[in-house]
């Protein structure tokens, strides 16, 4: 129990960031329509790249002679940024296709 | 002050991705939304490679850094540029897997390194984050090869017991190692990485095509979690904020999108091992007398009609055939029919999916009816054409409690005088079961690819 008590005061900080960030996340998404679900997926997914950070700390504090760390580093940092960048572009492909279908229609109505 | 200045970079990080999400859920902002949280992401890695420097220790390894970012950039951006509108679905499912991957590479490393120092928080943050993230990995990587149609359903007795002993083993070693209960951590460390890799797979395998969305967005928060821990580790909190973000976004997304399709997630989950079982049955039992029409009458019935109502399914996104769709629209415009068309909530592969198929095509908005909108109206339609869609028009959602789709809200097509669906052939649909509709009087078959078809019906409507 005491263990448990301490290990929460010692990183209080998280945890209140942590269960804010959940709620915010819970209030931010919950009145999206239908027709953003994919887009909104494919930018959440994008977001946790932010993994990435991750990668490349373990790369910048790995010793130059360890090989394996460096190889693993390596892939980390590679398969992150992908996700992070294949995420943000596939997000802004689709959302691209909404802007012109909207625009399409709003000249439509102009021509009318 | 270096110090400082990257806690700004993080704080910008964290706050545009916030604001990125809120802007992603609004039509109208949701591009630049996706800008924000780029924005953000760009000025929280930029800030990390030149400004972080942990008790005063100097990053080295910059040239394999750079070389990694730059080989990861170009294929990552590669590949999302390339990809058709089509195959977005597995693309996510694919991006996913590699976030997956990423923590679970971070957690193996810095396992290595917790023989120095470690408190009981490191070493649950390692772990958690190892078997999230490589669940994350492997579930991602079959959901990826189901939707592109190179691995199908797989299903063994017992699976569901084998799968929950699996995630139990996983869990009660997980927690020896945090309490510190093994002299040689290491092999169980690889036992548990194992196992996880494992499990991701089995744990997806079973789960019908038609609820993948639901579990690449379950993955999705899955791997957000995975990351949270790793923010945890670093104490770093764009990576906290980032990923618990995710995290608790994709668990309401998951339910969002099972309550699009009146689903449970439990039903997802586990159902899915009863449904497979239960639908091979009728599929290859019930046999019935169907009618086929040609292009030559579809094209007259639909070209005279008042109303037509178009749809869409996987079947017209897979044969690229919006744009054909869209120009049949205009011909039948032309003819003084009002064409309307009902998207189902999951009609393609994704909740949106079709949304955005019909964008690229230029079909208007107000031209797209929701599910309960689109019910009303079918009553007052002369014509329906489905195009390639399947389980959405499936009467057994409706009455068949013994159908795996029982109670997902239907497309109700068979109000309208004539429906009229195009198919590549008799074989059943996604989830893998027989569709009544196709056996009613009303009901007219057009075998063909969507494409092909559109586009004869669209030479046909023009020459009446």
């Amino acid at each position: 129990m005491q263990t448990l008590l301490d290990f929460i005061q010692n990183n209080l900080q998280q945890f209140y960031i942590v269960i804010l960030s959940v709620f915010l996340g819970i209030e931010v998404i919950s009145r999206v329509p239908s027709v953003l679900h994919t887009p909104l997926m494919s930018g959440a997914n994008a977001i946790h790249g932010v993994i990435i950070i991750g990668a490349i700390i373990v790369m910048g504090e790995a010793p130059s002679d360890n090989y394996l760390v460096l190889i693993l580093g390596f892939l980390a940092v590679i398969v992150g940024t992908i996700n992070v960048v294949g995420g943000f572009v596939v997000t802004d492909r689709m959302l691209e296709m909404f802007k012109t279908g909207k625009q399409a229609s709003s000249k439509q109505v102009k021509e009318n | 002050m270096q110090t400082n200045i990257l806690s700004l970079c993080y704080l910008i990080g964290s706050v545009s991705f916030i604001i990125g999400l809120k802007m992603l859920s609004h039509p109208a902002t949701a591009r630049k939304g996706n800008l924000v949280a780029a924005a953000g992401m760009a000025i929280a890695i930029v800030g990390t490679l030149f400004l972080y420097r942990p008790a005063g220790i100097e990053f080295h390894n910059y040239t394999w850094i750079g070389a990694a970012l730059i080989i990861g950039t170009v294929i990552g951006s590669a590949a999302a540029r390339k990809v058709k509108m089509t195959a977005m679905p597995e693309m996510v499912s694919l991006f996913n897997g590699m976030g997956g991957l990423c923590a679970a590479l971070i957690s193996i490393v810095e396992f290595g390194h917790i023989a120095q120092d470690h408190t009981a928080m490191h070493v649950l943050s390692i772990i958690a984050g190892m078997i999230i993230g490589s669940v994350s990995f492997s579930g991602s990587m079959i959901a990826y090869g189901k939707l592109s149609g190179k691995i199908t359903d797989h299903t063994f007795r017992g699976q569901h017991v084998f799968n929950l002993v699996t995630l139990f083993v996983i869990l009660v070693m997980g927690a020896l190692i945090v309490m510190g209960y093994f002299a040689a951590p290491v092999s169980v460390f690889c036992i548990i990485l194992a196992l996880s890799l494992g499990y991701g797979i089995l744990f997806v395998l079973p789960i019908g095509g038609a609820d993948m969305p639901v579990v690449i967005s379950l993955l999705n928060s899955f791997t957000g979690i995975a990351t949270a821990c790793a923010g945890f580790l670093y104490n770093n909190p764009v990576m906290l904020t980032g990923g618990i973000l995710v995290g608790s976004a994709g668990a309401i997304l998951t339910i969002l999108m099972c309550n699009a399709m009146n689903r449970s997630i439990k039903n997802v989950l586990i159902g899915s091992f009863g449904g497979t079982t239960a639908a091979s049955g009728p599929a290859g039992s019930s046999e019935g007398t169907y009618k086929e029409i040609s292009l030559n009458d579809a094209a007259m019935v639909m070209g005279y009609a008042h109303k037509v109502i178009i749809v869409p399914g996987y079947g017209l996104a897979v044969a690229q055939a919006q744009h054909a769709c869209h120009e049949l629209e205009k011909s039948l415009r032309e003819n003084g029919v009002e064409v309307k068309y009902a998207i189902h909530p999951v009609a393609g592969r994704m909740p949106g999916h079709m949304n955005v198929l019909l964008a690229e095509a230029d079909v208007s908005y107000d031209d797209l009816l929701e599910l309960e909108p689109a019910n009303e109206q079918f009553s007052s339609a002369d014509v329906v054409l489905i195009l390639g869609a399947n389980d959405v028009v499936n009467p057994a959602a409706e009455n068949d409690p013994a159908s795996p789709i029982y109670g997902m809200p239907i497309l109700e097509v068979g109000k309208a005088k004539l429906v009229i669906v195009n198919k590549r052939s008799m074989r059943p649909g996604y989830a893998g079961i027989e569709n009544q509709l196709f056996f009613l009087p009303n009901t007219s078959m057009l075998f063909g690819d969507a494409k092909d078809v559109l586009q004869q019906l669209i030479s046909q409507v023009k020459a009446l």
